[in-house]
């Protein structure tokens, strides 16, 4: 068994068992740390794989700040999970099927995959002379920048969708302007008065 | 069985680095406190050994030798995980820095993202920390944490994008590489991506809960943040996994701004210098200023610090992006086309 083989079989035993670990732990916050273990061995079979840009990107975007989030608003909540959790089973034979079917359907798309037969191999890129970033780079700002941009937009929306639903403008708060606070002068601010005795200011 | 030779190497590697850093941290950490006492007046740590250089191994041996503590309302695990993680987390940056030429021990093609993936996670030992110690302060440290270092990566995000974009490699050994000009130290990329080098050096700052980022641990509000329920070897994991982490940023702003191992002067006398020399050199040069900064600058508010990462660092560096990758397109400027 050659070493990749080797961490191969590591990383995905700790994925599987990590990911059942994710809905059978009785603790929520347990949950999403077993979530997190379960997204550090995905990146590493993606590195075994030879996607190592795909790996450091679904540590960074996922691990590093979506989990994060999840972390936060699981630590809040002030909810009774064990109560949540009661007659938990009842929904097995449903998610059972989902989960059959889209098993059905993987094996399906995957068994039926070939490459496209009126493919040249000329027209592929030189892996072998490419790093991974460069080679998406190479397609993904020329051949599919609508979809990219198309991406964005979403994401914007989404970004714009969310700003609007939580500001709230509410009149009467007192607000700071950096801006006017460093325009002051130390004439404005400051006064030197010479108080007589027993008169006050 | 050809590959337990280069494992044996790489092991050995790796703990000579370890050893290394952590004497280096060792005498960082007695630096630090000598430069804080300076600025005040003060003498600063002077009775351990000569002149007390020795004050941080004796600091060593008094927390390990103390009785750690555990409070009874505690999540064991997750309580006694998290200093793991984070001196983890922080030792794990060093694999693929570059000390002098092709000295990293993993010479990897994405080096840069994944330095920048090892520190987004360092939030981890903070927040696990914080909700595992069941306790008001710590609570509200990790809140604050998790926050303040998700703000700042996403400057640090783009000032790492603009270097690579002058670079034109995500590999850390050309980065520095492509910094060998013979300007010297006037052609690192300090000095042409000079607001880049200001705003890496700030968002360094928060990103490893340095004063006057230090709202995680602000011991005027939360006596010691995520820490105060540690004692003993936990609490000198943290301790050493951020000090760890600080040399790091320092050792990452030498590798982007500052020419990594490059002489300053490129000609005879000062290029007989080995690389590592002038690594360290410089890295201790950021790391002083790192505490200079500690010394003299107030503590920031908790909305101002917010508003200077979205409002004016994210601004800027985008800003900065659109700049550099402008400049390089139409002068034919950078690495490669």
């Amino acid at each position: 068994m050659t070493v990749a083989a080797a961490f191969f079989y590591l990383f995905s035993i700790i994925m599987l068992a990590s990911a059942f670990m994710v809905i059978a732990a009785r603790n929520p916050v347990h949950s999403v740390l077993f979530l997190i273990l379960v997204f550090v061995n995905a990146a590493g079979l993606f590195i075994l794989a030879g996607a190592e840009f795909l790996a450091m990107i679904l540590v960074v975007v996922y691990v590093g700040a979506v989990a994060v989030l999840f972390l936060f608003v699981v630590m809040m909540l002030d909810v009774d999970f064990a109560e949540l959790k009661q007659g938990f089973l009842q929904y097995l034979p449903l998610g059972a099927l989902i989960g059959i079917v889209v098993a059905i359907e993987l094996i399906m798309v995957l068994g039926g995959w070939t490459a496209a037969p009126g493919i040249k191999a000329t027209n592929a890129p030189q892996i072998t002379a490419l790093s991974n970033t460069e080679a998406l780079g190479l397609v993904l700002y020329t051949r599919h920048v609508y979809f990219f941009q198309a991406a964005g937009l979403v994401l914007l929306t989404a970004m714009i969708g969310a700003i609007v639903l939580t500001l709230h403008h509410k009149p009467g708060v007192k607000r700071q302007d950096i801006s006017q606070q460093n325009a002051r002068t130390r004439e404005e601010a400051v006064e030197v008065r010479k108080v007589p005795s027993r008169t006050g200011v | 069985m050809d590959w337990v030779l280069p494992l044996l190497i790489i092991i050995g590697k790796s703990l000579l680095l370890a050893v290394a850093l952590l004497i280096y941290v060792a005498f960082i950490l007695y630096g630090d406190r000598k430069v804080w006492a300076a600025v005040q007046l003060r003498r600063g740590p002077n009775v351990v050994g000569p002149w007390g250089l020795l004050q941080s191994f004796a600091d060593l041996l008094k927390f390990v030798f103390k009785e750690p503590v555990i409070p009874a309302g505690a999540n064991k695990g997750v309580f006694l995980l998290a200093p793991f993680v984070t001196g983890l987390l922080a030792l794990s940056t060093w694999a693929v820095i570059p000390l002098a030429d092709g000295w990293a021990i993993a010479d990897l093609n994405v080096g840069i993202l994944y330095v920048f993936a090892i520190s987004s996670l360092g939030v981890y030992g903070i927040i696990m920390g914080g909700w595992a110690s069941n306790s008001k302060y710590p609570f509200l440290s990790a809140l604050r944490s998790a926050a303040q270092m998700v703000s700042y990566e996403v400057s640090i995000g783009f000032v790492i994008i603009t270097v690579l974009l002058c670079a034109g490699s995500l590999n850390l050994n050309d980065i520095v590489k492509a910094q060998d000009t013979s300007y010297g130290l006037l052609g690192w990329y300090w000095l042409p991506l000079f607001p880049m080098f200001i705003i890496f050096f700030i968002s360094a700052l928060a990103e490893t809960n340095r004063p006057p980022f230090d709202l995680v641990e602000a011991e005027s509000e939360l006596v010691a943040g995520f820490m105060v329920e540690y004692s003993s070897t936990p609490y000198l994991l943290f301790m050493l996994g951020e000090y760890v982490a600080i040399v790091g940023m320092c050792a990452m702003t030498t590798v982007l701004f500052l020419g990594g191992w490059l002489s300053p002067l490129p000609f005879a006398p000062f290029t007989w210098v080995p690389g590592i020399i002038w690594f360290i050199l410089k890295a201790t040069l950021v790391f002083f200023m790192f505490a200079m900064v500690k010394a003299f600058v107030p503590r920031y508010r908790y909305d101002q610090l917010m508003r200077l990462g979205w409002k004016v660092f994210l601004p800027i560096s985008l800003f900065m992006v659109v700049l550099v990758a402008a400049v390089l397109q139409f002068t034919g400027w950078g690495g490669r086309v």
